[in-house]
């Protein structure tokens, strides 16, 4: 994944303080998320055979990922016999080679781009810059995002963090620098916005040659190409320059049309709350006199082979990209898509980064923990990955790979402690009695309102429970005699 | 029927009334409770912290304590999920195939209100509370346990409560166990927004069939001198017009939240 994109991001709980206190970004959010769960609530439960659509959307899935080397080479067959060129990228320094390289091919210094989540893991954009080639966004709220000088902060809505009157600001102060500025006098008013953007996009759309685009779907048995979008701009990317380059991951392809109909009906309703999609794009390779002459589908890798190869982490590349678990998350909602360091955020990004890019950042090692573990990710996801159970496992990888480190933390003292103690039930009595006592020393009107070490990150905020003077053990033994008998002295 | 109550460490250490709570309202149903020793902790902190390895003695522990019951009660959503949900995989995670087969036939284990209703078929237990409470359903005795509106029922049962629906009810509280502490901040934002909608029912008590997520709800409410007090689902459901009304007692001893609890013990302890 990019190492451009979010560089130096610090660790989630650091990066989520500066969030929490942003109230512009947490009012954003709660509207955003807010409005989006109810609509995606109405959209699901009109649908009787949700449960069985689900489960077949992880089921075939499954099923394609495990045969996906015959796939591709059959995606890959019917591309090239259609008239499209498929690159193969091991990861994000090639893919961007290979793209640079396809651009400067044509001679061409702009692209125009529609919104394509890998060309921003692979950092795409910063390497063609460098190449001299200017890449202009024109999904609109991939557009606000770049225009802003921003990175995005959700899969389905870029700038979900952002405000109309933000936006508003935007226009007016960089569409110049780009393009067709913003009309003097623009209002907030979201109509006068589209239509600035409109403008400014016009422009762009009938000027470019050369188009990037991401993909939703790649289907193996006719070598097609789905892209699927709400604003039509990229129906104009994918059809008005003359050459097109499709960058997407490894793992976008299903086997066939009827597979495809399965991911049209969870997708739509899952992601915005649609019943079907607006803009659904497909084509296959080349057609004489009509959209572009050249088709390039690069794809990607990045991680995806290493992913697959783990028997439980492997499920997220089941993930369709419909951001129905951001909407409902509650940490999401509250931090937003910045704190996750990661082109994919909120509970899915928690799971995908710290795959693709490996833990050997503090920021990718803390995002298995940036999770209540509530689970209302799983119940929403339309493909079904079991997020909780992704986060335990990249959990137990974090833990293992500190294992090795010389000097324990003192996380896993204190854990070790927890072990024996709670292995040995005498301990436990013993370790309660003591607690009990101490706090009672310390606790002021039967509250403890301060404790020490990192026990202060509990009661900098909140109360803690005075032990009790005689534990629920100790009150059985006591008042239940005749069951009393010896604790096992088993240890661990 | 051999039933065995497991009330899980955190209750046994710091809330013993519900486990008091949880005998007596069984009792008062005809079942015989047994409270197996040597039982600690399920694993669960070790466990959702990545100490997977930890957890394995635990997981041992658990089986061979609970062993040759009929069935194991708790009054804890989230521990009756670890037992269910992942144990399985810790044994699988141990390669000792002896503790996979003795997860295998342990003997099922209950969040108390399922064992209320399902198992014993009751929703009327005969509790008397007349208080204004509101109920927050914890994550995982709602989407890892599937308890449903069983707590609610129980609740609704319950002769003189006013009980009040809790806005965003279904969204997570910010305990998440570690989280706590190693998210502190997003955690608080999540209780803050908790808390307001709690007080936004105007109920005195908070109600929960998981003493985790009040403990942390609780916490809040009590730094802010809310006046609001927590109250697990059995201690609410063990009351009766002449047995232990809790909230009655903790009102009259004029502190909130763990605080009352304590309180409420000293009064009691013979």
């Amino acid at each position: 994944m990019s190492d451009t994109t979010f560089l130096g991001m610090p660790a989630f709980p650091v990066a989520a303080r500066d969030a929490l206190r942003d109230s512009q970004l947490r009012g954003n959010l709660a509207r955003a998320t807010g409005t989006i769960r109810t609509r995606r609530a109405a959209a699901v439960g009109e649908q009787d055979d949700w449960e069985e659509l689900r489960e077949a959307g992880r089921a075939l899935k499954e099923r394609t990922l495990r045969h996906l080397d015959r796939y591709l080479l059959q995606l890959e067959e019917k591309v090239t016999a259609a008239g499209g060129q498929v690159h193969w990228a091991r990861d994000a320094e090639e893919a961007r080679r290979i793209v640079v390289q396809l651009v400067q091919d044509t001679g061409e210094r702009e692209v125009v781009k529609v919104k394509s989540m890998v060309t921003q893991e692979i950092g795409l954009n910063e390497a063609l810059a460098e190449a001299g080639i200017d890449a202009y966004e024109t999904d609109l709220a991939e557009l606000i995002v770049q225009l802003g000088h921003d990175q995005p902060s959700h899969i389905l809505v870029p700038a979900i963090h952002r405000n109309r009157a933000e936006i508003r600001e935007i226009f007016l102060r960089s569409m110049g620098e780009y393009g067709t500025p913003a009309p003097a006098g623009l209002d907030d008013d979201p109509r006068r916005l589209a239509e600035a953007a409109r403008r400014h996009l016009r422009e762009k759309f009938l000027r470019a040659k050369v188009a990037v685009s991401g993909v939703n779907f790649l289907v193996a048995e006719t070598g097609t190409a789905v892209v699927v979008e709400s604003e039509g701009n990229g129906r104009m990317c994918l059809t008005l320059p003359e050459t097109l380059i499709s960058v997407t991951g490894i793992e976008k392809v299903v086997p066939t049309w009827q597979d495809l109909e399965v991911y049209l009906q969870l997708l739509p309703r899952s992601s915005t709350g649609e019943r079907m999609n607006p803009y659904t794009s497909t084509w296959t390779g080349t057609t004489a006199e009509d959209g572009p002459r050249t088709f390039h589908l690069v794809l990607v890798d990045g991680g995806r082979t290493d992913t697959l190869a783990d028997p439980v982490g492997r499920q997220v590349l089941n993930c369709i990209r419909c951001s129905a678990c951001l909407n409902v998350c509650p940490v999401y909602e509250r931090v937003g898509g910045h704190t996750y360091g990661s082109v994919y955020p909120g509970p899915i990004g928690a799971v995908l980064s710290p795959q693709l890019r490996g833990t050997d950042s503090e920021a990718d090692r803390s995002l298995p923990f940036a999770s209540s573990l509530c689970g209302a990710c799983y119940e929403v996801c339309p493909v079904k990955i079991d997020i909780p159970r992704v986060l335990l496992h990249l959990r137990a990888r974090v833990v293992e790979q500190e294992r090795e480190r010389r000097l324990p933390k003192p996380e896993r003292l204190a854990m070790t402690a927890a072990r024996w103690v709670l292995t040995r039930p005498s301990w436990l009595s013993a370790a309660q009695r003591a607690g009990g006592l101490g706090s009672r020393l310390v606790a002021r009107r039967g509250r403890l309102g301060r404790l020490p070490g990192p026990l202060s990150r509990w009661t900098d905020t909140r109360d803690a429970p005075v032990p009790a003077a005689e534990s629920f053990s100790a009150w059985w033994r006591r008042t239940h005699p005749e069951t009393r008998r010896p604790a096992r002295r088993r240890q661990s | 029927m051999r039933i065995a109550l497991f009330i899980t460490c955190l209750n046994d250490t710091l809330f013993p009334a519900t486990g008091r709570a949880v005998v007596t309202l069984l009792e008062r149903l005809g079942c015989r409770v047994e409270f197996p020793q040597g039982q600690t902790c399920c694993g669960q902190m070790h466990f959702n912290t990545g100490y997977q390895r930890d957890c394995v003695p635990l997981v041992r522990r658990f089986t061979e304590v609970f062993a040759g019951y009929d069935a194991v009660v708790t009054p804890s959503g989230s521990c009756a999920g670890m037992v269910r949900e992942q144990y399985g995989r810790v044994a699988e995670l141990s390669g000792d195939a002896r503790l996979s087969t003795a997860v295998q036939e342990a003997p099922p284990v209950y969040e108390l209100s399922e064992f209320l209703v399902d198992v014993l078929g009751v929703t009327d237990v005969g509790a008397y509370f007349p208080h204004r409470v509101t109920y927050h359903p914890t994550c995982h005795s709602l989407r890892m346990l599937g308890v449903g509106d069983r707590p609610l029922a129980l609740l609704r049962a319950v002769r003189g409560i006013d009980l009040v629906e809790l806005g965003a009810a279904q969204q997570c509280c910010g305990f998440g166990g570690t989280f706590a502490l190693k998210n502190a901040d997003t955690s608080v934002a999540m209780c803050t927004d908790k808390v307001r909608h709690v007080l936004d029912t105007g109920a005195d008590v908070l109600c929960a069939g998981d003493n985790s997520c009040l403990m942390h709800i609780g916490g809040t409410l009590s730094r802010l001198r809310t006046g609001v007090r927590v109250m697990h689902l059995a201690e609410i459901l063990a009351s009766t017009e002449t047995g232990p009304d809790h909230a009655a007692a903790a009102a009259s001893a004029g502190v909130t939240g763990p605080a009352a609890r304590r309180a409420v013990e000293r009064t009691k302890t013979p």
